[in-house]
């Protein structure tokens, strides 16, 4: 297979409301390729868990897919519904949400979990399916797996929990993981193991990552590519390296800005003055510009687009020459 | 002198079973010793920040230090008053005033039924003195409209509410204030405003803050001293430069290793082995022995005591 894994072309998620509709996803296109960590990254509301619960079709209704296309390994999915939808979630795409203890049964030993998941998908007999229950938990790290594997999801700490997850997501080997804030509720130390290991496993196997994250340098540590979201929109999408190290969209150039880090010493923050607005409350034009210190009057009246590929929507973007800025 | 001196601060915590329990299941009562043996001074007008992972006991500090927690053994001393043993009210009253605490979560540190002019102006009101306009004045210097006064927290914005519950801590023009996480709950463009905020006011008002967080670059950014606190025991001091430069205990240096750099993009370093013990069960000796790289038969043995290295302090036998 030569394609993209995950392919998004124009997808709107949307939510009707007494006060009309909402759009917490609006028209984005990306791909994930074989192997590769897409990272998205924006602020609470930005839409970044609508659109990876978008992929998975776990929408809670009444928000739901309103047009676009979701293509996995050259299947469409959007459009999928019950049994088929059921099939592929957990045998092509696996997921690892934020909190590790909300995501297992605490009722449930966790060798039974992964095995419940294993027979779902794959047709092995009861003991094959214990075999390679034990095999994903050793492969995410946990010692003594062939014993580990009759303890309650109690019994483990939280980053222990989360390779549990982990391992869950992967134990039918999907080609796409969709982590959801993964290491957002882990300390530091956990946090860089958990990172490690999604890298090694994206490495070996050749799995494709849709890594949704408010953190920048966890963004800037395991992802490829990244894709930079603003009320519901991309804002910016390219390699993870001239995304973060030379900004296009003011936004991105804001948030990068606001991040304290060791180079900048005590400076004054850079900050973005305003809030980003509510959803049913958008601003004509791009939803950036009253917030963007280079806005002009195009940006009022008219929605920049992101080029195909990669780039930044933005009808001014950075960096400036004099005249403009 | 210091505004603030901790001795020797330890609190443990009963998590035994209920006694029933004991009896019929045989377990003897289990203690958790969530700060052990803590010594450390803020200067005033400094900034002082504790950080540690979870369950490092720095977020006990912070409440042994307002008074929320009585220490188990040793002191805090505010002003050369210590507030669980000294028996002079009229002193205590005193101190107490000058210190305040902005916590973690702006959404459940507001009463939801009052209105944020009230909310503002408590810690002031509840001593019977004159508030007449104060709540609008406070709301104005940390950024909000006069106007807002007459709202409910609810109407705010997560950022907007951290600004109402620095508002608060402000109104009793306190000389300490007590940070526990208080950006952690924000996204990072809104943690930008409130750090800067935190920092003007710190200037303006000639502050002292006790700022307590898991995020190096945060405090890196705001801290004049910092403490690092693994299970309860201070195990390095150091001013940010001094710290994040030449980190001298293996446990500073793994942290700061571990943390995301926004610079290395695709970095690929071996991750930290181990966890964090069981604190019910700490590990003899050093509490980091387990996991350390440097570790030798001394460290299993002895706990090492704080100690001065350059420009630090620090609690390791092989540090050097």
């Amino acid at each position: 297979m030569t394609g993209p894994i995950l392919s998004i072309r124009n997808l709107t998620v949307e939510i009707p409301t007494r006060h009309g509709i909402l759009r917490p996803v609006d028209g984005i296109s990306y791909d994930i390729g074989r192997g590769e960590i897409l990272g998205i990254v924006g602020e609470s509301g930005a839409g970044k868990s609508m659109a990876g619960n978008a992929v998975i079709d776990l929408l809670s209704p009444p928000a739901h897919i309103a047009g676009g296309e979701i293509w996995v390994n050259g299947t469409r999915i959007d459009q999928l519904k019950g049994d088929a939808m059921r099939r592929l979630r957990g045998k092509e795409i696996g997921m690892v949400f934020q909190d590790p203890l909300t995501s297992l049964n605490p009722l449930l030993r966790i060798g039974d979990q992964l095995t419940e998941t294993i027979l779902a998908h794959l047709p092995l007999s009861r003991a094959q399916a214990k075999d390679r229950a034990i095999k994903a938990l050793d492969e995410v790290g946990i010692p003594g797996a062939t014993e580990r594997i009759n303890s309650y999801p109690h019994e483990f700490s939280g980053g222990m929990r989360q390779r549990v997850v982990i391992a869950l997501a992967l134990c039918a080997e999907p080609s796409l993981i969709i982590a959801d804030e993964p290491t957002t509720a882990l300390d530091v130390s956990v946090q860089a193991q958990i990172i490690a290991l999604l890298k090694a496993l994206c490495r070996n196997r050749g799995t494709a990552v849709m890594l949704i994250t408010h953190d920048m340098g966890v963004i800037a540590e395991a992802a490829d590519r990244v894709a930079v979201m603003y009320a519901g929109k991309l804002a910016e999408l390219g390699a993870v390296r001239d995304v973060l190290g030379a900004p296009r969209h003011p936004y991105t150039d804001g948030l990068m800005g606001s991040t304290p880090l060791a180079s900048r010493g005590k400076a004054r923050l850079h900050q973005i003055p305003g809030a980003m607005p509510a959803l049913d409350n958008l601003p004509q034009g791009c939803a950036f510009h009253p917030r963007c210190p280079y806005a002009q009057s195009i940006c009022k009246t008219q929605m920049p687009t992101l080029a195909d590929g990669d780039g930044a929507a933005c009808f001014f973007p950075l960096p400036h020459t004099a005249e403009v800025a | 002198m210091p505004l603030v001196s901790v001795k020797n601060l330890t609190r443990i915590f009963d998590v035994s079973k209920p006694w029933l329990n004991r009896v019929i299941e045989r377990r003897k009562k289990a203690f958790l010793t969530a700060v052990n043996d803590v010594s450390f001074e803020i200067e005033e007008r400094s900034v002082y920040a504790l950080v540690g992972e979870s369950g490092s006991g720095k977020s006990t500090i912070g409440k042994m230090l307002v008074g929320l927690l009585q220490p188990s053994s040793g002191s805090v001393e505010i002003r050369g008053v210590d507030l669980a043993r000294e028996t002079d009210a009229a002193k205590i009253d005193g101190v107490r005033a000058d210190i305040q605490m902005i916590f973690q979560d702006p959404f459940a540190s507001l009463n939801p039924r009052w209105r944020v002019r009230d909310i503002i102006v408590e810690p002031v009101a509840s001593r019977g003195k004159d508030t007449t306009g104060m709540a609008e004045k406070l709301l104005e210097q940390v950024g909000l409209s006069v106007r807002d006064a007459g709202k409910f927290p609810h109407e705010f914005s997560g950022g907007q509410r951290q600004r109402i519950c620095i508002a608060r801590a402000l109104a009793s023009e306190p000389k300490l204030i007590v940070c526990d996480e208080p950006t952690s709950a924000l996204d990072v463009s809104v943690q930008a405003q409130v750090l800067n905020l935190m920092s003007d006011l710190r200037d303006e008002f000639g502050l002292t803050y006790l700022f307590i967080s898991h995020d190096l670059t945060v405090v890196q950014h705001m801290a004049d001293k910092v403490g690092v606190l693994y299970l309860g025991m201070l195990v390095e001091e150091a001013a940010p430069d001094e710290l994040f430069d030449d980190p001298k205990h293996p446990y500073t240096q793994m942290l700061l290793d571990a943390a995301p750099k926004l610079g290395d993009y695709g970095r690929d370093v071996p991750p930290p082995v181990g966890e964090i013990p069981d604190p019910i069960n700490p590990p003899t000796g050093c509490p980091y022995h387990p996991r350390c790289p440097l570790v030798q038969d001394v460290c299993r043995r002895d706990r090492p005591v704080l100690r001065k290295l350059r420009g630090a302090r620090v609690a390791c036998h092989m540090a050097e």
